[in-house]
C-alpha cells in the first residue's frame, strides 16, 4: 500500500470537489451560484496545474487509483447484452480476469479484462487483480470462442502482475502466459487492447498481443513494478519513484517506444472523476478501430500484427 | 509411497550466486554434496559432480560444444549490440554495465546463436549465456532468438533453444517485456510450418523467459535440479510469507506437475535430443 504523502498531490483537489458537491446540494436561488462558479473555476485551474506536472511515480499512483474505473465498469458503461463466461474448463474460475460476450455499438464482441475489487472483500476475491494460470487459460478459451464465431476481441489491461504463489507455480503460471502470447499472435479476428490502469509485466502482456494497443493518459506499462525494480537494482524499495522515472513507464514514454499506438486522453483530474466521459472516449476509439480492422482479411490482420511486435526493440547492428 | 519413486533425497535448496563455469584451481568444492572434487575430473565429467550428480552451470560455448558435432559451428547475428534506449542508470549506468560484462563474459550479449549439425541433423541452436547479466533478455536477446526462429523457418530446420536466464532485462524497461511477444509470435509461425522446436531449460530459468519461449517447445526438457519458475522463490516467499516446499520449482517438481516432457542428465542430452528430432521428422 502506498503511503499517504505519495498521493497528497490530489488532496487539495478532493477538498475542492467536496465543497462543490456540498454547494450543488443547496436549493436553487439561495445565492450560492456565484460561489459555485468560482469554486469550479478554481478546481479546473488547480487540477490543470497539478496534472501538468505529474511525475512518473505520481502517474503510477493515478494508474492504481482506488476509484479508477475497472473492466466491469467499462462493460457497464459502453456495452449492452453482456453475458459473463466463467472458468478455464480445467481447474477453476479466476475472478481476477473477467470475460464474456456483449454488443458494443451494435456489433457482437468478446470482452476480456483484468478485474480489481472496489472494497476489501471484493479486492480479496479478485486477488487485487493478480490472475492465476486459470485466469489466463479462461481468457484464451474465450478468445478461441470469439475466433470460432468471428467476433472481434476487446481486452482491458489493469493488473499489478500475475500472482506469485505456490499454487500458481504448480499450475504453470509461466506456461499459461506463454501460451497466450503464442496463441494471440495467431487469432484470426481483430484484437484491440486498451491499457486502462496498470500494465504489470507478463501478467498484462498475456492479454496484450493485439492489432492495436491503446493506453489511457495516466496508464502505465512496465516490465516490473517500480517497487520491484527498486528492490532489485537499488536494494531499496524506497527508490520506487526513481525506478519509475528510469524505466519510463508512462503513456507518452510508451508511445515514443512504439509499445502503444495511441494515448486516449482522460478527463481533467483523471478517469475516476468522470467514468462516463472516459468510457465514451475509449468507446469512440474502439469503434473507429474496429471499423477499420473489420474490413481486413485474417491474413492481412496476422501479417500486420506480426510486424507490429516484430519491430519492437532497440539495438545497433554492425 | 509408490515403488517407482526416486530413492535419492531431493537436493537442498542452493544459494544463488554467480559461479565461474569452470572452477579455478586443481580442486573445487561441489555445490551439491560439498565434497572436494578434482577439477580435471569435473571437467571431464561435463561439469557434473561424479559423486552426487550435481549439474554445475555451463556457459554458452561449453553448451554448444556439447550439442553440436562441428567444433566450430557458424555463429549467426554476431553484429547485434545492445544500445541504451532509456539512458538507464541505477547505481551504475546501463552502458557501463554492458561494457563490463562484455569484458568479463567475453560475449556481446546474453545469447549465442549458431547453425550446425546435432548427430548429423542440421539445426539452428540458440543458447543463453547466464554469466552475461544473469542471462537477462533485452532487445538483442529478443531479436537474436526471433531471427533464429525465422532462420529455422526459412531453412526448414528444427530450432533448439537452451534457456538460462533470470528473465527480462529491467534496464531496457518495457522493450524487454515486448521481446516475449515478439519471440512467441515467431514461434507460432514455426509451429504453423510444422518445424520442431525443442526447449531445453537449464539452471536457472525464470521470469519472462519461462513465461514465453522456454515453455513453448513442442517438447520441453530440463537438466536435473534446475531452478525453473515464473516468479523467483524470494518474491513468492515475500508475497505469501510461508516457507516453500522442498524441491519447489526444481526440474523434478515441474516434471511432476506436467510442464516438462522429461528430465535428462547432461551426458545423455545430445543423444536424447537427436532421438526426439528424428521422431518429429527431422
Amino acid at each position: 500500500m502506498q503511503a499517504l504523502d505519495d498521493s497528497a498531490f490530489e488532496e487539495p483537489l478532493i477538498a475542492l470537489r467536496r465543497q462543490i458537491a456540498e454547494l450543488e446540494g443547496y436549493p436553487e436561488g439561495s445565492g450560492h451560484e456565484k460561489d459555485l462558479e468560482r469554486l469550479r473555476h478554481r478546481l479546473d485551474k488547480e487540477t490543470d496545474s497539478v496534472f501538468r506536472n505529474l511525475s512518473r511515480w505520481q502517474k503510477t499512483l493515478m494508474a492504481r487509483h482506488a476509484e479508477r474505473p475497472y473492466t466491469l465498469d467499462y462493460v457497464d458503461l459502453m456495452m449492452d447484452e453482456w453475458v459473463e463466461f466463467h472458468g478455464d474448463r480445467a481447474y477453476a474460475d479466476d475472478p481476477a480476469i473477467v470475460s464474456g460476450f456483449a454488443t458494443f455499438r451494435g456489433q457482437h464482441v468478446a470482452v476480456i479484462g483484468h478485474q480489481k475489487g472496489r472494497d476489501t472483500t471484493q479486492r480479496i476475491r479478485r486477488n487485487f487483480g493478480q490472475p492465476r494460470p486459470e485466469g489466463y487459460r479462461k481468457a484464451l478459451r474465450i478468445m478461441k470462442l470469439a475466433e470460432k464465431f468471428g467476433r472481434p476481441i476487446l481486452t482491458f489491461i489493469d493488473t499489478p502482475g500475475a500472482y506469485p504463489g505456490i499454487g500458481a507455480e504448480e499450475r504453470g503460471q509461466a506456461e499459461a502466459i506463454a501460451r497466450n502470447l503464442l496463441e494471440m499472435a495467431s487469432l484470426r479476428v481483430p484484437v484491440v487492447v486498451t491499457v486502462t490502469g496498470e500494465g504489470g509485466s507478463g501478467g498484462a502482456l498475456a492479454l496484450g498481443v493485439g492489432d492495436r494497443v491503446f493506453i489511457l493518459e495516466y496508464g502505465i506499462y512496465s516490465v516490473i513494478s517500480p517497487e520491484g525494480c527498486a528492490a532489485i537494482l537499488w536494494k531499496d524499495q524506497g527508490m520506487k519513484a526513481v525506478a519509475a522515472e528510469a524505466m519510463r513507464v508512462t503513456a507518452p514514454d510508451l508511445l515514443d517506444l512504439g509499445v502503444v499506438d495511441e494515448i486516449i486522453p482522460e478527463p481533467r483530474g483523471g478517469a475516476h472523476t468522470d467514468p462516463v466521459l472516459t468510457s465514451q472516449r475509449i468507446a469512440d476509439r474502439l469503434e473507429a478501430t474496429l471499423e477499420e480492422l473489420n474490413d481486413r482479411s485474417p491474413e492481412e490482420l496476422l501479417e500486420a500484427r506480426y510486424e507490429r511486435f516484430r519491430k519492437l526493440g532497440v539495438f545497433s547492428e554492425s | 509411497m509408490p515403488w517407482f519413486r526416486k530413492d535419492k533425497k531431493p537436493k537442498p535448496v542452493r544459494r544463488e550466486r554467480v559461479r565461474s563455469p569452470v572452477p579455478e584451481g586443481l580442486w573445487s568444492k561441489c555445490d551439491g554434496c560439498k565434497e572436494a572434487i578434482y577439477a580435471r575430473e569435473l571437467e571431464r565429467n561435463l561439469s557434473v559432480c561424479p559423486q552426487c550428480g550435481y549439474h554445475n552451470r555451463l556457459d554458452a560455448r561449453q553448451r554448444i560444444a556439447l550439442l553440436i558435432d562441428d567444433p566450430e559451428p557458424r555463429e549467426l547475428f554476431t553484429g547485434l549490440r545492445s544500445s541504451d534506449p532509456l539512458h538507464f542508470k541505477d547505481t551504475k549506468k546501463y552502458k557501463d554495465r554492458l561494457k563490463r560484462y562484455q569484458q568479463v563474459a567475453g560475449d556481446r550479449d546474453a545469447v549465442v546463436v549458431v547453425e550446425g549439425d546435432l548427430e548429423g541433423i542440421p539445426i539452428v541452436l540458440a543458447v543463453m549465456q547466464y554469466p552475461f547479466m544473469g542471462g537477462s533478455m533485452g532487445s538483442v536477446v529478443g531479436e537474436k532468438i526471433t531471427r533464429a526462429a525465422e532462420a529455422a523457418l526459412a531453412a526448414r530446420k528444427p530450432l533448439l533453444v537452451v534457456s538460462a536466464s533470470g528473465g527480462a532485462r529491467m534496464q531496457e524497461g518495457v522493450l524487454s517485456l515486448m521481446q516475449m511477444a515478439k519471440i512467441s509470435a515467431a514461434l507460432a509461425r514455426l509451429s504453423a510450418a510444422r518445424l520442431p522446436y525443442l526447449s531445453i531449460l537449464t539452471d536457472p530459468t525464470t521470469g519472462g523467459v519461462t513465461a514465453s519461449f522456454a515453455m513453448l517447445g513442442d517438447l520441453n526438457l530440463a537438466e536435473p535440479g534446475a531452478l525453473i519458475g515464473f516468479a523467483g522463490p524470494r518474491v513468492i516467499q515475500q508475497t505469501i510469507r510461508q516457507d516453500l516446499p522442498e524441491g519447489f520449482q526444481r526440474s523434478e517438481f515441474l516434471l511432476e506437475h506436467g510442464f516438462l516432457d522429461f528430465v535428462v542428465p547432461r551426458a545423455e542430452m545430445k543423444s536424447r535430443l537427436a532421438r526426439c528430432l528424428r521422431h518429429l521428422g527431422a
